[in-house]
């Protein structure tokens, strides 16, 4: 009797009240100065870029010696992609993918160069440095002048000529 | 390629230049095929064939810790290996998809495409930081990790980049596993990631997640809240044991049917944000340009596809006689349906053989019997997914996509077949 009653009991609260949904809760909170020291996304609207500048003139002299042998003078390829020029051949039949003629956001080049170049020596170049070859590569392909102060405010505001040109597949 | 010896019976056509039924290998026909004597599998009388080879007259070799595939299948590699100039870690390998059979890739066969290089990283010293828009940020090691309740399933993994070859003017002279050996599917074991987001706590306005790889590109791709919570997996294993480094060890993402470079591998944080981060691989690189200069964005699914893997380029065949036809399907958008093979060009069409078990975004083997007699043939395959969604034909696809695309290749594959019985690509 006593054993019956507790079963249904037992499958009475089972039905009655909601099971919380419970994991092993495993994870260990991360400090703000941890999570600062981890972060690299930089996001289309300029957040997540650092303090820091540089102009095209500085970085001219930072592509040459960090970039150039895998991406060519003036950002002209070989062995490796090509950076500048291309423009107006998207719809041709020998389309030139450039940061210039394809990407749609400049954030994009700051961050990538940040994260994950130079190929060999990734993260090695200091916050001004990625400024100053990200201000370099726009230039070369015409999108802000040479002396041009690039930093996280003028690089959001950089415009790119394919920007309107992406359609998304996905919606949500 | 099995070459069986015809049966004295009537054979069943499905479609044109030979097609046959397959019931012609089961049952009641197979008892005539053993009669007859199956040609490669008749054995003693072959010259150069002992009857008791001296494997079987000394004991044979002892256990080992790992096993290998016989020294017989060391020619079985991945294929066509390719790296950026001046790299040999930024590029590909590919799966040998003629050498291989059934569903499930062997784990040293799985595709490979890096970015820089495979990490060597220690399982210790890794972690995974989970923040941006969520109510408690959180760090898990990968003790942390395997405690949490696992999921396995079954399925394919393909790059967007896969079967690009064929975008060329001319056919390339290519094995199958050369141009479509950038999928291959496994059992991935690990926790779903919803599990670990419900408990750092998804904060409203979170609507994509940004994952980072800990490779040293720090890959980066940016993944739809709605695909995280409904079939995301944090992978930790691969058909049984950990992840292979080169297939994201320790810890990997892995999206269903989504184009491979989501599934983001050494997987280090993920960050919860109102919209897309707009990373060079989501933006420069995985868009697929169309003729008029607009390019589409965003283009996750794997869609439905299919490839006869024997015979196919590079193979041949020995001879006229009946052969079994065998390939791949898949889809990221679920099951495979049904898939039909050609062997007149695509003039006429019999229903192929689906083996069991058929899982929603998994590789699928298709099967067909096919009596050659020696003349020309191409051999075509074309799958549709219970989306309904049909594979289309190269020219279909080029007629909407063009030929600069790149990514999400899908047409239908055809193989001629000389009458020497060497098989290549071509467009049919």
């Amino acid at each position: 009797m006593f054993t019956r009653s507790l079963i249904a009991l037992a499958f009475m609260s089972a039905v009655t009240m909601p099971h919380a949904a419970e994991g092993p809760d495993l994870g260990r909170e991360a400090t703000p100065a941890e999570i600062a020291a981890w972060e690299l996304d930089v996001m289309p609207d300029g957040s997540g870029l650092p303090p820091g500048s540089g102009t095209a003139a500085i970085g001219a002299g930072v592509y040459a010696s960090k970039c150039q042998s895998c991406h060519g003078e003036q950002g002209a390829g070989r062995p490796n992609d090509r950076l500048a020029g291309g423009r107006g051949t998207l719809a041709s039949t020998a389309p030139v993918r450039t940061i210039g003629s394809y990407w749609p956001y400049a954030t994009t080049v700051f961050d990538y160069v940040r994260r994950a170049m130079p190929y060999t020596k990734p993260q090695s170049l200091t916050d001004n440095e990625v400024y100053a070859v990200t201000a370099y590569l726009l230039y070369l392909n015409g999108l802000v002048g040479e002396n041009d102060a690039i930093d996280a405010r003028t690089l959001p505001q950089v415009k790119m000529p394919n920007r309107n040109n992406f359609v998304p597949a996905y919606t949500q | 390629m099995r070459k069986h010896s015809e049966p004295e019976m009537e054979l069943e056509e499905v479609a044109g230049n030979g097609l046959l039924h397959r019931r012609i290998f089961l049952n009641r026909s197979l008892a005539l095929l053993g009669a007859g004597g199956i040609a490669g599998f008749s054995g003693p009388t072959a010259a150069g064939v002992e009857v008791r080879p001296h494997w079987m007259r000394a004991p044979g070799a002892g256990m080992s810790g790992y096993g290998s595939p016989s020294r017989f299948e060391q020619n079985v590699q991945r294929t066509a290996i390719a790296s950026q100039p001046g790299t040999n870690g930024s590029g590909v390998s590919r799966t040998p998809l003629e050498r291989l059979e059934g569903m499930i890739t062997p784990n040293g066969l799985h595709f490979e495409r890096h970015h820089s290089g495979v990490p060597e990283i220690e399982p210790d010293a890794h972690r995974l930081l989970i923040h941006g828009l969520v109510k408690r940020p959180l760090v898990f090691d990968m003790n942390a990790v395997v405690r949490y309740p696992m999921h396995s399933r079954i399925h394919f993994l393909e790059c967007s980049g896969n079967s690009r070859a064929n975008l060329g003017k001319s056919p390339p002279a290519l094995s199958c596993g050369a141009i479509h050996g950038l999928v291959s599917c496994s059992e991935w074991t690990g926790v779903p990631l919803s599990i670990l987001l419900d408990e750092v706590g998804v904060a409203p306005g979170a609507r994509w997640l940004v994952a980072e790889g800990a490779d040293s590109a720090a890959m980066t791709r940016s993944v739809p809240i709605e695909k995280a919570m409904d079939d995301a997996l944090l992978a930790v294993y691969q058909n049984g044991e950990r992840l292979r480094p080169e297939n994201g060890y320790p810890l990997r993402l892995f999206l269903p049917g989504y184009e491979g470079n989501m599934s983001v591998k050494w997987l280090r944080r993920i960050k919860l944000t109102a919209g897309p981060a707009m990373t060079k691989d989501e933006t420069s690189k995985y868009t697929d340009l169309l003729p008029n200069g607009k390019s589409l964005q965003f283009t996750f699914p794997m869609e439905v596809k299919s490839v006869i893997t024997t015979p196919s380029a590079g193979l041949a065949l020995n001879g006229p006689g009946l052969y079994e036809i065998s390939g791949l399907a898949w889809s990221g958008l679920g099951k495979i349906r049904r898939v039909e093979v050609s062997a007149d060009g695509g003039r006429t069409w019999g229903e192929a053989a689906l083996t069991e078990p058929v899982l929603p975004k998994a590789l699928t083997r298709f099967r067909m019997a096919w009596r050659w007699n020696g003349g020309p043939a191409v051999l075509m395959s074309r799958a549709r997914d219970e989306s309904g969604t049909l594979q289309p034909s190269r020219e279909q696809l080029v007629a909407e996509k063009g030929v600069q695309f790149l990514y999400h290749y899908n047409a239908i594959q055809a193989w001629r077949v000389a009458p020497t019985g060497e098989v290549s690509n071509v467009y049919a």
